[in-house]
């Protein structure tokens, strides 16, 4: 039975391999978008004006409170007609078509990007007020502050959440499966049609999705550690 | 927007909605009773029965939902021992399967949930109730489980809302609860944006619905103290 994961033209073990490295390609796109509208929308709450505070809280509520399979399937029928409206207005008169892996990469980011915008936000209003009026009172500049002060800390506090978010990023991306994007669970799937062994092929997946939340954890926890290392602590751990 | 056309899909989408909220009362109550199990096998001083619950905490929480699904709903159906089994009546529907994956994967969490709710009880009370005389029945019902519930409230009022999104899954097991109904009406209309607005709609509510009941419940419990 297990001769049907071979790598080669006669067996699975290149496709599924194609599908797992695939999976983290999406995974990880969409996390940077992630990580890029979360500190967008984390900001605007923070310090924007009404209007982008509004905005960012609409954004995270809804997000965080609907499917994010509801959000990829509004996506796949509505992206296309949503880009191609907005490449109207910029004078072009065709019709534009996302991909699957657009598609997939964009919806499993906007949400992942709701959840880092909680993370980071707290993160930021964790830094002391004081350590920011310092740095002004001592001449620094915007950029200087954020740069030297700000994102080292928070950076810090985020990073625990940002693994959590990373984590659900990460399962997310089995859900853009279902515009038939070739990653691992696509892959799958196909598998299991040709062969009518789908307990060995969700096996499989399910193992490699395993490897992968548990590397990603100790890497998260390697990097937290590296982070704390100037923390002073009462308990050595 | 076409208003006709959205009412006349109204009634699908709602009977998609009360699917939705079968999957989620049955797999949230079924999988609190299995939390429960969890929570006390991995507090357990049996050093198998701890290591058991944590292995299974550690499998439902390190792979996706979605893989679960599968591998009961079409995994399972593989074996013939399954097949000629008895539970095969009840593996056999997308509706039980899907049922039987969120239980498990509900259990895991909140399973996790709830021993942290456990050790965050003073352990003076626990040694005042058993000074006392207690029995370990009574001092769970009385000292530990009151207490514990309440500290877990918020975080598990966090992974009632995950699991109404969790329930979205079932469609790719052919069931058509809120979002499968939403898809089924998107593909056979011009208008397939606003289905899923309005499918949003609704869970947002139900999520609404959740959390004022979390806020009314610990309302409750603070008013005990």
């Amino acid at each position: 039975m297990l001769d049907l994961l071979r790598f080669g033209s006669d067996g699975w073990g290149d496709e599924i391999a194609n599908g797992a490295v695939m999976t983290l390609m999406v995974a990880i796109s969409a996390y940077l978008i992630g990580i890029v509208v979360g500190s967008g929308a984390a900001a605007a709450k923070l310090s924007g004006p009404a209007p982008l505070r509004w905005l960012a809280a609409l954004y995270t509520t809804v997000v965080r409170g609907v499917p994010a399979l509801l959000v990829i399937w509004l996506l796949f029928f509505g992206g296309s007609g949503l880009v191609t409206w907005v490449a109207g207005l910029f004078g072009y008169g065709g019709r534009v078509d996302l991909s699957a892996f657009a598609v997939g990469v964009a919806a499993v980011g906007i949400v992942s990007g709701a959840y880092a915008t909680e993370v980071i936000r707290g993160a930021v209003r964790a830094v002391p007020k004081g350590q920011l009026e310092a740095a002004r009172a001592l001449g620094m500049g915007r950029l200087l502050i954020l740069r030297r002060i700000l994102i080292p800390q928070a950076l810090r506090y985020a990073l625990p959440g940002l693994g959590n978010v990373w984590q659900m990023t990460l399962k997310d991306t089995t859900l853009v499966s279902v515009v038939s994007l070739a990653e691992l669970m696509r892959q799958a799937y196909l598998g299991m049609q040709s062969t009518r062994q789908p307990f060995l092929f969700y096996l499989t997946a399910a193992i490699l999705y395993m490897i992968m939340t548990t590397c990603s954890e100790a890497l998260f926890r390697a990097l937290s550690r590296r982070a704390e290392r100037g923390v002073r602590r009462a308990v050595a751990n | 927007m076409n208003i006709d056309m959205i009412l006349s899909s109204l009634p699908a989408l709602l009977s998609g909605a009360w699917v939705t909220v079968q999957l989620v009362v049955l797999s949230l109550g079924l999988g609190f009773v299995l939390a429960l199990a969890v929570a006390f096998g991995r507090l357990s001083s049996n050093r198998f029965v701890a290591g058991v619950t944590g292995v299974y905490v550690f499998l439902f929480r390190s792979t996706p939902l979605l893989v679960q699904i599968f591998l009961i709903y079409y995994g399972l159906g593989q074996f013939v021992g399954i097949r000629e089994s008895f539970l095969w009546p009840i593996l056999r529907e997308a509706y039980w399967c899907a049922i039987i994956a969120l239980t498990l994967n509900t259990a895991a969490y909140t399973g996790e949930i709830l021993r942290g709710g456990i050790q965050a009880v003073p352990f003076g009370q626990i040694e005042a109730a058993r000074a006392l005389g207690m029995s370990r029945l009574l001092l769970y019902r009385r000292i530990v489980l009151p207490q514990a519930l309440r500290t877990i409230l918020p975080a598990y009022g966090n992974e009632m809302i995950q699991m109404v999104q969790a329930t979205s899954l079932a469609s790719a097991i052919t069931l058509v609860e809120l979002t499968g109904a939403a898809r089924t009406i998107a593909s056979r209309s011009f208008q397939p944006v606003e289905m899923f607005i309005i499918a949003g709609a609704i869970y947002l509510a139900m999520n609404f619905v959740i959390a004022q009941g979390v806020r009314w419940a610990e309302g409750r419990a603070a008013a005990g103290t």
